[in-house]
């Protein structure tokens, strides 16, 4: 409190700060708890300033880890992740997270270091064009030309990050923009005629959904994290209820729905229920919540909601009609639209039948999975995590099988415990990740579970864990190879396992205790259930090695090019 | 299918880059660009032509267009009455006796003679751009040894209401 206050007299007296002290006044203004970055040449007159500020900040071991913590914490928080990165290499090694942030609509600001002005385009020393090569993966950039620019910059970027389709914004300061003064006025509007989000939906178009839903007989709703980005998650459930409409979820929307609800009925896509996928395929009208019709959703285009008058509430227009031709266009947010949905309360489909349907394909095609003894399968051991902690655990995951058994197999009750990189797909995000979201939510269980193959890619981040001594569970899914890769190449093309299968892994273990940490193995489901529950009773940051069945594949399965309706592995 | 998209866009180091690179993106191919600067500072005018194959890729490039920070307004003019003007600059080779010949061909198409050398005369034209083709045509058998086309500019026509004054309205 007192630290604002001293902001806000510092603000009125519009001081004349340093580019590097702008940054930080800015972020505190911005109310910013936490930054994740890692200094070099180009930022040291802001890592200086950083020194004595006050604003907490985590030395990740490299600015992927940095982007992807950054990214958890804005996951898991609803906040802005911040991020510090110095010019050239540092600036290169956040791309991967600009992306997968964008493809998400995660917010972020992230400042990059810059050479200075006077030797932008000399390819100096730890220059990259780091606009141009970030322009078409960030929601919108800036460079710093003019200190006296960089307040209304940052107040800008944080701006855009967090309203609309939320996204990453870069900063890129040359060095001596940290370090040239001009009087600090952060107390401005932002004018950006040019950036005028929709966020109230137009009336008509809702009466027309309502219209249509009072005369479907299989209406069905696909929810995707546009959900939990407009904290709607009460709101579509109360609205599910009053129409009776069964909910779909995607990949990135868990959460946003009660897994044990009645009316809902599994993720869809690659890798969804049958029922989800089914319904899809038979529903006459489709209600799309903030999902962006993505292809591991869809299935093949052609034979996407065949007999569906198709309704899209999206707050980014871009996205409506983008994949797949939509009937009843409604731009706002999703909030907001369900709001004027419930409110008009319109006369509710008579589902009965298509109800009844559900439940069957509920029935006759539920997940499974075999047990074998002494085997420990993969799909058990989310069972296990999801046990034992009620479902309610932050759950962090890379890309591949390890995500796609989590999907399936922990239930998420709740919104915002589930982090995870659905668009771009990144191996080496879910140990990153977590750090973001246990300092987001201090308090929360956070479990990373990630497959062998992506731990390896970030697995330096061990040491920020420990150094903090964040309570993560790190959970490895440990098959000796790339898991998804394998189970295509197993498909696809005829068991020719090109470079996918490492049966000389590291021991984990041992890997862990060199970092300090408690790490443990276990290779049977009874091994399993011991270490999991002595893990999760420890408040410190373990690691646990599980060698699970490595010929385990993910089903069912929608192969690519093939429609919803064409899955594969839905029974024995 | 040919439209014409134009856009008043912030005039931001980097704004063209922005477009281009979304237009790379997505694979959607640039016949031309013009962009200059309108009435009012700090605020430029870009025309595109693009080829695309149906109304919803060129729906989705507006769309996306309208999604740029920078970018103000975007209208497919299209189908709109509207004024499409494209300068070009012609070099032809001339003769003693072609010079009068080329003077009196270009008469009807309003061009002009800005350039004159012993050899050669610069034609500068202006007009929608199937009449600067037709003037290139008619002057390539006297032999063509530079031609420098600046691409469409549009506007629409004064007496009609615009299709779109605001960016949200697009939505609908």
């Amino acid at each position: 409190m007192a630290a604002n206050m001293k902001v806000k007299e510092r603000v009125a007296k519009k001081q004349t700060l340093c580019g590097a002290l702008m940054l930080i006044e800015a972020l505190k203004a911005e109310n910013v708890k936490v930054i994740f970055g890692y200094p070099g040449g180009a930022v040291l007159p802001i890592y200086d300033k950083l020194y004595e500020s006050g604003v907490f900040h985590v030395l990740t071991r490299h600015e992927q880890g940095a982007i992807h913590a950054a990214e958890g914490y804005a996951r898991i928080s609803g906040k802005p992740g911040v991020v510090i990165a110095t010019s050239g290499p540092g600036a290169t090694n956040i791309v991967t997270g600009l992306t997968d942030a964008m493809m998400d609509s995660i917010p972020l600001v992230v400042f990059t270091g810059q050479v200075a002005s006077s030797v932008i385009g000399s390819d100096a020393f730890q220059e990259a064009d780091v606009l141009g090569i970030t322009m078409p993966i960030t929601k919108h950039s800036y460079q710093v030309r003019d200190v006296h620019e960089l307040p209304k910059i940052i107040k800008e970027a944080f701006h855009i990050a967090t309203t609309g389709r939320p996204g990453p914004v870069l900063i890129d300061i040359p060095k001596d923009m940290a370090v040239a003064e001009e009087e600090f006025d952060y107390e401005q509007e932002v004018q950006l005629p040019g950036y005028q989000p929709t966020t109230k939906p137009n009336h008509l178009q809702i009466r027309k959904l309502v219209e249509a839903v009072s005369q479907a007989k299989r209406p069905v709703i696909l929810a995707g994290a546009g959900v939990l980005h407009a904290n709607a998650h009460e709101q579509l459930k109360q609205y599910a209820e009053q129409q009776h409409i069964p909910v779909i979820h995607t990949l990135l929307g868990l959460g946003g729905f009660p897994a044990d609800h009645p009316l809902f009925l599994g993720m869809a896509g690659m890798h969804g229920t049958y029922t989800a996928n089914m319904a899809l395929y038979e529903c006459d009208l489709l209600i799309n919540v903030g999902a962006r019709f993505d292809d591991r959703v869809t299935g093949n285009l052609a034979h996407f909601a065949p007999k569906a008058t198709v309704a899209h509430i999206d707050i980014d227009p871009a996205e409506i009609g983008k994949n797949v031709p939509t009937k009843i266009p409604i731009v706002g947010d999703a909030k907001e639209a369900l709001i004027q949905l419930i409110e008009q309360n319109g006369k509710r489909p008579d589902v009965s039948d298509w109800l009844k349907q559900l439940n069957e394909w509920k029935r006759e095609y539920p997940l499974m999975y075999k047990r074998e003894p002494g085997v420990l399968k993969p799909q058990r051991l989310i069972e296990m995590i999801h046990e034992y902690t009620n479902g309610e655990a932050v759950v962090t995951t890379d890309v591949g099988q390890h995500q796609m058994w989590v999907a399936q197999y922990y239930k998420f009750k709740q919104p915002h415990r589930w982090v995870t990189s659905g668009g771009l797909g990144t191996m080496g995000f879910g140990l990153p990740a977590a750090i973001g979201a246990q300092l987001a939510q201090p308090e929360a269980t956070v479990v990373s579970i990630v497959g062998d193959g992506g731990f390896q890619m970030t697995l330096q981040e061990l040491s920020v864990i420990q150094e903090l001594n964040l309570p993560i569970k790190i959970v490895i899914v440990n098959n000796q190879a790339l898991g998804m890769v394998r189970q295509w190449q197993e498909i696809f093309y005829e068991k020719r396992y090109s470079h996918s299968l490492i049966p000389n892994q590291p021991d984990f273990v041992r890997l862990a205790e060199a970092y300090g940490m408690k790490a443990m193995r276990a290779t049977t489901e009874e091994e399993a259930e011991y270490v999991l529950k002595e893990a999760l009773a420890t408040n410190a940051p373990v690691l646990l090695d599980f060698h699970v069945c490595p010929g385990e594949n993910v089903y069912p399965m929608v192969a690519p090019g093939k429609g919803l309706h064409e899955m594969v592995g839905v029974k024995w | 299918m040919k439209r014409i998209i134009t856009m008043t866009v912030n005039n931001r180091p980097g704004v063209l880059n922005r477009i281009t690179g979304l237009f790379t993106k997505r694979h959607y191919n640039i016949e031309s660009i013009t962009v200059g600067h309108t009435e009012s500072e700090g605020i430029s005018r870009m025309t595109f032509v693009v080829n695309v194959e149906d109304e919803r890729i060129a729906e989705q490039i507006t769309k996306q267009l309208n999604k740029q920070i920078d970018v103000l307004k975007v209208v497919d003019i299209t189908d709109q009455a509207i004024i499409v003007r494209e300068l070009a600059l012609i070099k032809v080779a001339v003769t003693p006796a072609t010079r009068s010949e080329i003077y009196t061909l270009i008469e009807p198409f309003r061009a002009a003679i800005v350039d004159v050398a012993r050899d050669s005369l610069v034609v500068q034209v202006t007009g929608e751009p199937e009449k600067i083709d037709a003037l290139i045509d008619l002057l390539k058998p006297y032999g063509l040894k530079e031609v420098a086309r600046t691409g469409t500019t549009a506007f629409p026509r004064g007496s009609q209401r615009a299709s779109s004054t605001n960016k949200s309205l697009f939505i609908i």
